[in-house]
């Protein structure tokens, strides 16, 4: 119970500010469409230098958790998810707008948003100091296959093509070997001068997540959006507390499944609201009205994908391994604050953890408060023409890029990454591993080096690397991962193909 | 899409995975490459494969970049392009992303070009853009940019 020792620090006045200006932004810019949660966190970083570390990881921390509630709101009254994770929500929440239940759509989402990612903070407060402490036998051997997990597990199961996530993976760990080695102090792959200093994550983070969004959004030409925002009718709120209530069965069904798929790595909040959504059909009496403006629909979509956001942070606060791209992100943010998360986080910044950890707590419920006063415009924000978001964004990135370290340098490599990542990801590449390669390929190499120095003096690499419960549990689902996606990947394909020769 | 749109992006990547494998075991000291040569080794095989299977034409992963993908995007690359590697450090960040984030505008606006009206609301639009990085970056950040405002 730590944690509560810490609450009074989330209510300090500029805190409490961060964190409301982060969660009421965090819903405008989640509405938005093209803004997923990530790219959202990734142009806040800049933001934050000036901030204390626990100041910075507040606005960061709100402004994730509702970026990902806010995308239900453009979901709701445009048809369009403001994120991957909102898709589900269409199925149902635009159904009920068109019905004229939109303000009841809204106030469901929130609700069940709430309930979803307190229960996932709370799963984040309590597992994360024990596996901290299980972290604590982890040596060299184990957390250079960790690292190799978050990369593969990303890799494969983030990707429609396991080799070319797995492939992703490994080009972002040779450009985190770009620039002078730490132990020996030699030159690697520097072709440029600017490139001396090897590649700063966070211009690398907004180039990989912004600049692909900016020219798909130029792929699109002179489209109008067509969208239109349905109107909102009034909804007494006590009506959607006590409907959330009485669909207690989606609610305790999407919370669970989004908790759980929030802990394994490398599987998002889409994954979890449509696998909610699914099961919540396949459950519930009514089953048959699911997709026609159901309210079931949205609390089981809406608490899984806000369920998710406090469990996904578990690997990356114990054992330094971000389990989402969005987790990635955050570890940037952490590093420029020069607070390395992992076993010894809780002891020794434990101020800056737990403060971080309640933010997320308060801001849950704030998001609820505020969601439903600021949807409206969070609605029309999400109709502001692509032309003007593209120049934003791309405006955003070059100046939030310049601005890590007043460098030139840094924005050409935010400008290259992110027009090489565009056209790669046209192609079947896909930056999450690529990103999680770059941030945890030092962390690899670190481990992997101390590991060879310890096996050269004892047992021999072989067996240090490859002996031991511990370390052939890492592998085992590292091939685990692997082979699974490669069966589905095959499974799909043959579909793929049973469908092409019916439609010939 | 055509067999060659995954045999010259594939071609690029597995190009780069020979390069860097052949950095990693040719370059001094080795104690330093260590980690390079067990990622490159991994970079370089994925790499062949994928372009193995663009040659054979088993690629089937991703949408390709179609003509009018390339048409709508060219003039937004170009731009950004010259704004990142030549006008920002020329002009100055300000007046570099000013003129990009208008140029941008006008190209992938919908709004008529020929009425007087769409071309007031862009400008406004721009200016806005402006005033919100000044504040965001000079005011509240205090980023010293190359040249500052208007050449100064």
């Amino acid at each position: 119970m730590e944690f509560i020792g810490y609450f009074g620090e989330v209510f300090q006045p500029v805190s409490f500010m961060l964190l409301l200006i982060g969660t009421i932004g965090g819903l405008i810019l989640g509405a938005t469409p093209g803004l997923s949660p990530t790219m959202a966190v990734a142009l806040l970083i800049p933001f934050t230098f000036q901030l204390e570390a626990a100041q910075g990881l507040i606005l960061l921390g709100a402004a994730y958790t509702s970026t990902v509630a806010g995308g239900a709101v453009s979901a709701i009254l445009l048809k369009i998810p403001g994120a991957p994770a909102n898709i589900a929500t269409t199925l149902d929440g635009h159904t009920m707008a068109k019905q004229g239940r939109g303000a009841e759509a809204l106030q469901l989402s929130f609700l069940a948003s709430a309930v979803g990612g307190v229960f996932g903070v709370f799963l984040l407060i309590f597992l994360t100091p024990v596996l901290a402490q299980w972290a604590l036998a982890f040596g060299p051997s184990h957390l250079f296959w960790l690292a190799i997990l978050g990369v593969t597990v990303i890799g494969t199961l983030d990707s429609n093509s396991v080799v070319k996530g797995l492939l992703s993976g490994c080009i972002g760990m040779w450009l985190a070997t770009i620039g002078f080695d730490d132990i020996m102090g030699a030159q690697r792959f520097i072709f440029h001068p600017e490139l001396s200093g090897g590649i700063n994550i966070i211009p690398a983070l907004i180039g990989l997540f912004a600049i692909p969004q900016v020219l798909t959004m130029f792929a699109r030409g002179r489209e109008p959006s067509g969208a239109e925002v349905l109107a909102v009718q009034r909804h007494p709120i006590r009506k959607a507390i006590g409907e959330t209530l009485r669909r207690y069965k989606s609610l305790i069904l999407g919370t669970g499944i989004g908790s759980f798929i929030g802990l394994i790595p490398g599987v998002g909040g889409q994954i979890a609201g449509l696998v909610a959504y699914d099961q919540a059909r396949k459950f519930s009496s009514e089953r048959r009205k699911f997709g026609t403006g159901h309210s079931e629909g949205v609390i089981a979509a809406e608490s899984a994908n806000n369920a998710m956001v406090g469990p996904s942070l578990v690997p990356l606060l114990t054992l330094s391994v971000p389990g989402s791209p969005t987790a990635a992100v955050l570890l940037g943010g952490l590093l420029i604050h020069g607070i390395f998360p992992g076993s010894d986080l809780f002891d020794n910044h434990p101020d800056v953890a737990w403060t971080f950890i309640n933010s997320m707590l308060v801001g849950q419920i704030l998001m609820c408060i505020f969601g439903l006063y600021v949807a409206g415009l969070a609605a029309r924000v999400a109709q502001v023409p692509q032309s003007v978001m593209a120049a934003l964004v791309l405006g955003l990135a070059v100046f939030g890029s310049y601005s890590v370290q007043n460098s030139m340098g840094d924005v050409y490599v935010m400008a290259a990454l992110g027009v090489g990542m565009y056209f790669l990801e046209r192609f079947g590449f896909a930056a999450a591993p690529l990103v999680l390669g770059l941030i945890l390929g030092p962390i690899a190499e670190a481990n992997f080096i101390q590991g060879s120095m310890i096996a050269d003096a004892t047992t021999g690499r072989l067996t240090y690397f490859f002996g031991g419960a511990l370390n052939l549990a890492l592998i085992g689902i590292v091939l685990a991962s692997v082979i699974y996606s490669a069966w589905m990947e095959i499974r799909q394909r043959r579909i793929d193909r049973k469908d092409e020769e019916a439609l010939a | 899409m055509s067999r060659w749109q995954h045999v010259v992006p594939s071609g690029i990547v597995a190009a780069v995975g020979i390069w860097v494998c052949w950095i990693s075991y040719t370059q001094q000291p080795a104690q330093a490459f260590l980690f390079p040569r067990l990622i490159s080794t991994v970079f370089v095989v994925l790499a062949l494969w994928t372009f193995g299977k663009a040659v054979l034409g088993w690629s089937r992963v991703g949408d390709g970049i179609s003509r009018r993908i390339f048409i709508n995007i060219a003039p937004g690359l170009l731009v950004l392009l010259i704004y990142v590697f030549w006008a920002a450090r020329a002009l100055g960040f300000y007046t570099a992303g000013t003129l990009a984030f208008f140029i941008l505008l006008s190209l992938y606006d919908p709004a008529p070009h020929s009425e007087a009206k769409s071309w007031i609301k862009r400008a406004a639009i721009t200016l806005g853009f402006l005033g919100v990085m000044y504040g965001l970056f000079a005011g509240v950040l205090n980023v010293f940019t190359p040249r500052e405002v208007l050449f100064q």
